[in-house]
């Protein structure tokens, strides 16, 4: 069938509050306004103001009540607008969330799932633009997601729920419009292992999330040139999927990164940091990054697609990587 | 002073002063013990505020839930934590209640509803909503009673979870344990409006000043606002006056307050006051006194041979726990 991510997400929550009656879902704008992105739209007219239940504008304490949610057996879906927001409740998901179960000796796990938008692209300047998940992913105790497919934005959601830890979904602000074919029986997906979206043998190009549809783009392009890029979708950014990660590097030798958070302390230098522990032998050249410049992200449209990984910048750094060995 | 107290009155009296002297007894033990090395990091103790634990806890049933702060030996004894599990908790042994991997500010125990133990201020506060939103989501006739400082007035979290509470009208009594001091801020220093139950009137939740220093007004409060809360009422807010006659913490040497003045709480002594009312009853004699503080003498002795016979967890488990081990 013909969908969208956005679509595919209402669709795997509407699945989700059907098949459980402790799913519910909340957030700032959930209900009557039918989601700032509007991805849970329609949801509270199936499913009443108990399940979709609308927040003040209070990060820390939502969240927080969806984490006691949780502990009392219930399985919250709470939504967060944007990833800078999620930093008002960044107590409640570190300290408690990501904490409880270890400092309470194994008593405690809560069983919580927060969505939330990230990244850049859309004009929306330094407080709505930023890429943190890899700063989540920094966070022992929990578990975090990336979908930057249709599949994964129908399946992930159910998969996580049925995770007894606390699981933070990220959803690319401009993903949201794709569309695309989607299996009618598209269902629950795994959320441990990366996956290949492009094989190829000369270099791996490891991506998520929202810059997985620019790096197709430019490993078709470098198809022109002659270079075969496999295209490696993380999914999962914590726990981090090294063997598919290796393995890719060992058959091709070569890896670029890409990956619109940060360079420094960021996850692409866990990634590269990975590969030199594991693969180091098998490299023919340094591994390569493409990351967002380190600015908050500009307003201007230029400024801003400046300070964002492209194509252009993704098959130069295929070219600095293949003109070694 | 009430003397013409009848039977049952007597024995409720007798109950309460027992659970304070519980708690006393042990945070008595946990200053030696801290002081012999045997407990370390962070250590807060309650003695002078155990009224508060007492009389609220006595208003709860069993399967109640309670939230509570890094001064919560007392809250976690008196909920049914055994002072076993307790105090092998904070020397860090497996046999604590989280395998000391919480120590003394993160006691907690699923078996009675205790949930910690949390030393970010006012960071209990939306899990207590949350746990009252579960309650009431599933028509369990659980209430959810949260204990935090009056220093955590004046974070957002507590506004936000006032807030919360009262507009989706939640089981939960939120309980102040005002001690006058955040750490070593005077609450007149930190707040522009220093009546906190007007806060959470603003709020439109009934809140209650009481004399957090009186466990009998204590526990009345308490069980109405408990019979309030648990009959569909939505949250209420008790403001608990005390006074903490100990330093803040082990580390602390207490240059922001007066002398005279802890004194002057000093005699205002919770378990005194009781006591004494309890003996102008002329049905507590000395005898009882003496045998029940022996009883609790002899539970608070046998925990520490418990701790002291407790073990560390073999370091190859370090990493348990940070993801359930349950099966998916």
């Amino acid at each position: 069938m013909k969908t969208t991510y956005r679509e595919a997400m209402r669709a795997a929550i509407r699945e989700s509050l059907q098949r459980d009656d402790r799913v519910f879902l909340m957030g700032e704008d959930v209900g009557r306004y039918g989601g700032c992105f509007a991805v849970s739209l329609g949801l509270l007219e199936e499913f009443g103001p108990d399940r979709i239940r609308d927040t003040p504008l209070s990060e820390s304490g939502f969240v927080g009540a969806g984490i006691g949610a949780a502990l009392a057996g219930l399985r919250p879906i709470v939504e967060i607008m944007t990833v800078n927001f999620s930093l008002l409740a960044l107590d409640q998901i570190m300290n408690n969330a990501a904490s409880l179960l270890h400092m309470s000796g194994g008593q405690f796990n809560v069983p919580i799932v927060i969505r939330m938008t990230t990244g850049a692209g859309r004009q929306l300047a330094a407080q709505h633009s930023h890429s943190l998940e890899g700063w989540y992913a920094h966070i022992p105790g929990l578990r975090i997601l990336t979908p930057a497919t249709l599949a994964d934005a129908r399946g992930m959601l159910w998969t996580a729920l049925s995770d007894p830890d606390p699981v933070l979904i990220f959803e690319h602000g401009s993903l949201y419009p794709v569309g695309g074919e989607l299996a009618d029986d598209a269902g629950a997906v795994d959320i441990d292992r990366a996956a290949i979206r492009r094989s190829g043998t000369d270099v791996t190009l490891i991506t998520y999330g929202g810059t997985l549809p620019m790096v197709m783009d430019a490993a078709e392009q470098l198809a022109a040139e002659g270079i075969a890029a496999e295209v490696l979708d993380l999914r999962t950014l914590r726990p981090l999927d090294d063997e598919t990660i290796i393995a890719s590097v060992s058959r091709t030798h070569r890896a670029v990164v890409i990956d619109e958070g940060w360079r420094s302390g960021s996850i692409s230098a866990e990634i590269s940091s990975r590969i030199s522990e594991q693969a180091f032998y098998d490299l023919d050249a340094p591994v390569g990054r493409v990351c967002s410049a380190e600015v908050p992200i500009p307003f201007a449209r230029d400024l801003e697609l400046a300070a964002l990984p492209s194509v252009e910048r993704v098959v130069t750094a295929v070219h600095e990587a293949v003109r070694h060995g | 002073m009430n003397i013409r107290l009848t039977a049952a009155e007597v024995e409720h009296a007798a109950s309460l002063l027992t659970e304070m002297v519980r708690v006393r007894l042990l945070e008595e033990k946990c200053v030696e013990l801290y002081s012999a090395a045997k407990i370390r990091g962070f250590m807060h103790v309650y003695i002078g505020e155990e009224a508060v634990a007492a009389g609220v806890m006595s208003a709860l049933e069993p399967e109640d839930a309670v939230v509570a702060t890094y001064r919560e030996h007392g809250h976690a004894l008196l909920k049914g934590v055994s002072a076993r599990a307790i105090l092998a908790e904070m020397y860090g042994f497996v046999e604590g209640c989280c395998r000391g991997r919480g120590g003394s500010m993160h006691l907690f125990d699923r078996a009675t509803h205790f949930y910690g133990g949390n030393a970010i201020v006012a960071g209990g506060l939306p899990v207590a909503v949350g746990l009252a939103l579960g309650a009431a989501m599933t028509d369990r006739r659980q209430v959810t009673a949260c204990f935090f400082g009056e220093g955590a007035v004046a974070e957002g979290e507590f506004h936000e979870s006032l807030n919360l509470a009262a507009l989706w009208q939640l089981p939960v009594l939120f309980c102040c344990e005002n001690n006058l001091y955040a750490m070593g801020t005077a609450l007149e220093r930190s707040e522009s409006q220093t009546d906190i139950a007007l806060k959470a009137a603003a709020y439109e939740i009934p809140a209650w000043t009481v004399d957090g220093m009186d466990a009998l007004a204590v526990a009345e409060a308490a069980r109405r606002a408990v019979d309030a809360v648990r009959s569909g009422g939505g949250p209420h807010f008790l403001q608990l006056r005390t006074y903490r006659f100990r330093a803040h913490s082990m580390y602390d040497p207490e240059r922001y307050r007066e002398k005279a003045e802890v004194a002057r709480w000093i005699e205002r002594d919770p378990i005194e006051d009781l006591r004494a009312r309890l003996s102008a009853t002329g049905r507590f004699s000395d005898e009882d006194w003496t045998a029940l503080r022996a009883g609790v003498e002899a539970e608070i002795e046998d925990a520490v041979a418990f701790a002291e016979g407790g073990s560390p967890e073999p370091a190859q488990d370090l990493t348990r726990f940070v993801y359930s081990e349950v099966p998916k």
